[in-house]
């Protein structure tokens, strides 16, 4: 009996594996921008203003994703219709500056994986994950990569329990001051050779959380992370991405 | 302004203003005659301590009571005959710096503003015996979970006590929503529990909406009763998910996280984002329902309503479940009523308090959703209170929609802030009660800002629904309780 009900709950299921996650686009979800090339309307910083995250500059009009919070607030007040946010999830990068956005560029900057790293990490890769004032968004997110959808572990890749184990730190949140001292403990405790991967927009550039009264980013400032994931919070499919293009895998 | 949530507002000079042994018997008689805390806070108004309490009577109504105390003389303890206010009172010390005369444990909730060490000094409470032992667990935890310090006395495997140290993801929260402009705060406020960010959305933009008069049409209101609700099951969905996992019942692990996935790219259909990021914005919302997305979201509303019960029957009748969470983290209805606590835990012990009830017109009085109670306490009662919850917002879900399929309203402008104004809404989450409350000065600037995650409330009931049990069992309790860190530490 309970087995025929097994085989019920197997059924409803069917394939819930998602085959080429290199090549999903979640439809619907507000990923990657694009800004379009033409001029905007003369004297306008509407959406510099409207940002609350300061992730865009003007003249001309960039933005940070290692800042973006993924409101939409730019896109409601432009006039000339200038920024169109995308279901691209691939918002990784290996350097701070290819997370920021230029007009007329519709591709994501590629990644160079890192040779050294690719040769050791490649084929094994174990994490451990440190959240430091994480709102449990990128915790949820990161925690989905091990579910049916994703499989993260198809990789070679998982989440452990200690950092003894690890061979990267994934860091989220803000960095608080509460947390100063676990986040280098455990960052301590890695063996090397070991790295650092900061997800989200609170990691990587203190978010809606910069200069607030309980952040401490001293840690990141001596120890650069390796691997930037943007979103707010990024996609699973973003980490996925971002993790096989820095170790050049698929 | 939003009908289908509790708000209340006044004016700040009608608000019932006490010296401070007048307002500890006013306070006092009212608990005694079965009013409940919503809310108690305060902040420095120059040299003195301005004290506001929130309290329900038990006919649902909201009554406010305010004082003004010098933080030298402060007031006498109310915590160890309402032991439900002891976390305020905690919370009220580390803010304010008010004395709060006898009081047992004045320790700090979140250690803000104080250095690491001072974390690290401040003594966890201790059981003295040779064969007692202590054992440390966090702030890191052993999963991709968020920071928080429990320090459990054992007598061999049986937890005695367990105290719960948060703070670790202390931000600023509150500090940061005085030092941006109020009526841009939505995106600041939906990672204030970002499991909770249509909750905390609604609760912020119903204060702002309130104190700038901005009546909402119901169809708006039903569009974010419907993210809410979408919220609640996707987390209940995540909940269940990982309990079947702390249990080692893998079918259910895998299951109800992958009909998590169907829940959460629901709302992402509407709105851009898995966590309802952007959802809501004051004076409307900023979802989107045309026809083609309306049949998808049918679609999957009926794939839930269709494959949840086949995983449900399985995970209810199974042995290992069962076993392992029948009679395990019991909390009494009399704890829970003492502790104050709110929500699905409080529900789970028997508590009948859901704000969807209580309100007289909006989504949920158009379409009530029934309430699930359930009496048993323990981590099964939550674990079937949860999926009863589901169940319930699945079949409300699909009428609703059918009832306000057309959301094309126009976002309403948010005009100025009226001076001197106090206004509170409170938003049943997922978790309980989300309460923001907002209160504006002479020009109209916002002079405090209040923020409370149910979880604030409800950590306590934790630790005691420990007590007693194998220290084994603690993960299913900590994860049948499902409470937010980052919300409790702002
Ligand atoms: S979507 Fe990103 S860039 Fe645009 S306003 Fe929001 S945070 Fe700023």
């Amino acid at each position: 009996m309970t087995s025929f009900k097994a085989l019920r709950v197997r059924l409803s299921q069917g394939t819930q594996y998602i085959t080429d996650l290199r090549k999903a686009v979640p439809s619907g979800f507000r990923g990657r921008p694009i800004l379009g090339s033409g001029p905007c309307a003369s004297d306008c910083e509407a959406c510099r203003d409207a940002c609350p995250t300061e992730a865009i500059r003007l003249y001309p009009v960039t933005i940070d994703l290692g800042r973006c919070v993924f409101c939409n607030a730019c896109v409601e007040v432009c006039p000339e219709k200038k920024i169109v946010f995308t279901p691209d999830t691939m918002m990784g990068a290996a350097e701070r500056e290819h997370l920021v956005v230029r007009e007329g560029i519709t591709e994501p900057a590629r990644m160079k994986p890192s040779q050294s790293l690719s040769k050791i990490f490649g084929r094994s890769l174990k994490l451990r994950q440190v959240s430091a004032g994480g709102c449990n968004g990128c915790e949820l997110e990161l925690n989905a990569l091990a579910n049916v959808n994703f499989d993260l572990q198809r990789f070679g890749i998982e989440w452990v329990a200690s950092p003894r184990h690890a061979d990267a730190l994934v860091l989220t949140g803000p960095l608080t001051r509460n947390m100063r001292d676990a986040v280098r403990l455990a960052w301590d405790a890695i063996p090397e050779p070991r790295f650092v991967v900061a997800v989200g927009a609170c990691a990587i550039s203190g978010g809606l959380y910069e200069g607030a009264s309980g952040v401490d980013r001293d840690f990141l400032e001596s120890v650069g992370p390796s691997l930037y994931v943007a979103g707010c919070p990024p996609h699973p499919l973003t980490f996925v991405n971002a993790i096989l293009d820095f170790l050049g895998i698929g | 302004m939003s009908t289908s949530v509790i708000v209340h507002r006044m004016n700040v000079c009608d608000i019932p203003t006490h010296n401070p042994n007048a307002w500890r018997d006013d306070l006092t008689k009212r608990f005694r005659d079965g009013h409940r805390i919503l809310t108690l806070f305060g902040r420095r108004d120059h040299d003195r301590v301005l004290i506001t309490a929130v309290l329900q009577a038990q006919d649902r109504s909201i009554v406010l009571s305010r004082s003004t105390v010098t933080p030298e003389f402060g007031y006498h303890e109310l915590t160890s005959e309402f032991p439900a206010l002891h976390c305020f009172e905690r919370e009220l010390h580390e803010q304010t710096g008010v004395r709060i005369a006898a009081h047992a444990w004045l320790k700090p909730i979140r250690y803000e503003g104080k250095t690491q060490s001072a974390m690290n000094e401040y003594p966890f409470y201790k059981i003295e015996g040779k064969e007692v032992h202590e054992v440390a667990v966090g702030p890191v935890h052993a999963g991709v979970i968020e920071p928080g310090s429990f320090r459990f006395m054992c007598l061999g495997e049986q937890v005695h006590h367990l105290e719960i140290q948060l703070g670790y993801q202390h931000r600023g929260v509150e500090r940061r929503l005085l030092e941006r402009e109020p009526t841009r705060l939505t995106p600041l406020v939906e990672t204030i529990a970002g499991d909770t960010s249509i909750a905390h959305a609604w609760a912020y933009c119903s204060t702002l909406e309130s104190v700038s008069d901005c009546e909402l049409d119901i169809e708006v209101e039903a569009a974010r009763a419907i993210a809410l609700e979408l919220e609640r099951v996707a987390m209940h969905l995540a909940g269940l998910s990982g309990l079947a996992a702390d249990v080692g019942f893998l079918q259910g692990a895998t299951t109800y996280g992958r009909l998590r996935t169907t829940a959460i790219n629901t709302t992402m259909r509407l709105c851009g984002s898995r966590f309802g990021r952007g959802a809501l914005r004051p004076g409307g919302v900023a979802m989107r329902l045309p026809p083609d997305l309306l049949n998808e979201v049918r679609g999957n509303l009926n794939l839930l309503r269709r494959d949840l019960p086949i995983i449900n029957e399985c995970f209810l009748a199974s042995q290992t479940v069962q076993h392992r969470l029948r009679s395990v983290g019991v909390l009494t209805e009399a704890q829970a009523a003492e502790l104050g606590l709110v929500g699905m835990a409080a529900r789970a012990s028997g508590i009948p308090i859901d704000a969807r009830q209580e309100v007289k017109s909006g989504a949920y009085k158009v379409l009530p959703i029934p309430v699930a109670i359930i009496r048993d306490g323990d981590c099964w009662g939550r674990a079937r209170l949860r999926i009863a919850e589901m169940d319930a917002s699945l079949l409300w879900l699909s009428t609703i929609l059918a009832l306000y399929p057309n959301w094309d309203c126009p976002r309403k402008r948010i005009g100025s802030l009226a001076p001197n104004q106090i206004a509170f809404a409170l938003v049943e989450g997922w978790r309980g009660e989300v309460i923001h409350c907002l209160e504006t000065g002479a020009t109209g600037e916002v002079v405090h800002y209040k923020v409370q995650d149910p979880s604030f409330r409800n950590w306590m009931g934790l630790a005691i629904a420990v007590r007693g049990n194998e220290i084994s069992d603690f993960p299913i309790c900590n994860k049948s309780f499902d409470l937010s860190y980052c919300g409790n530490d702002l």
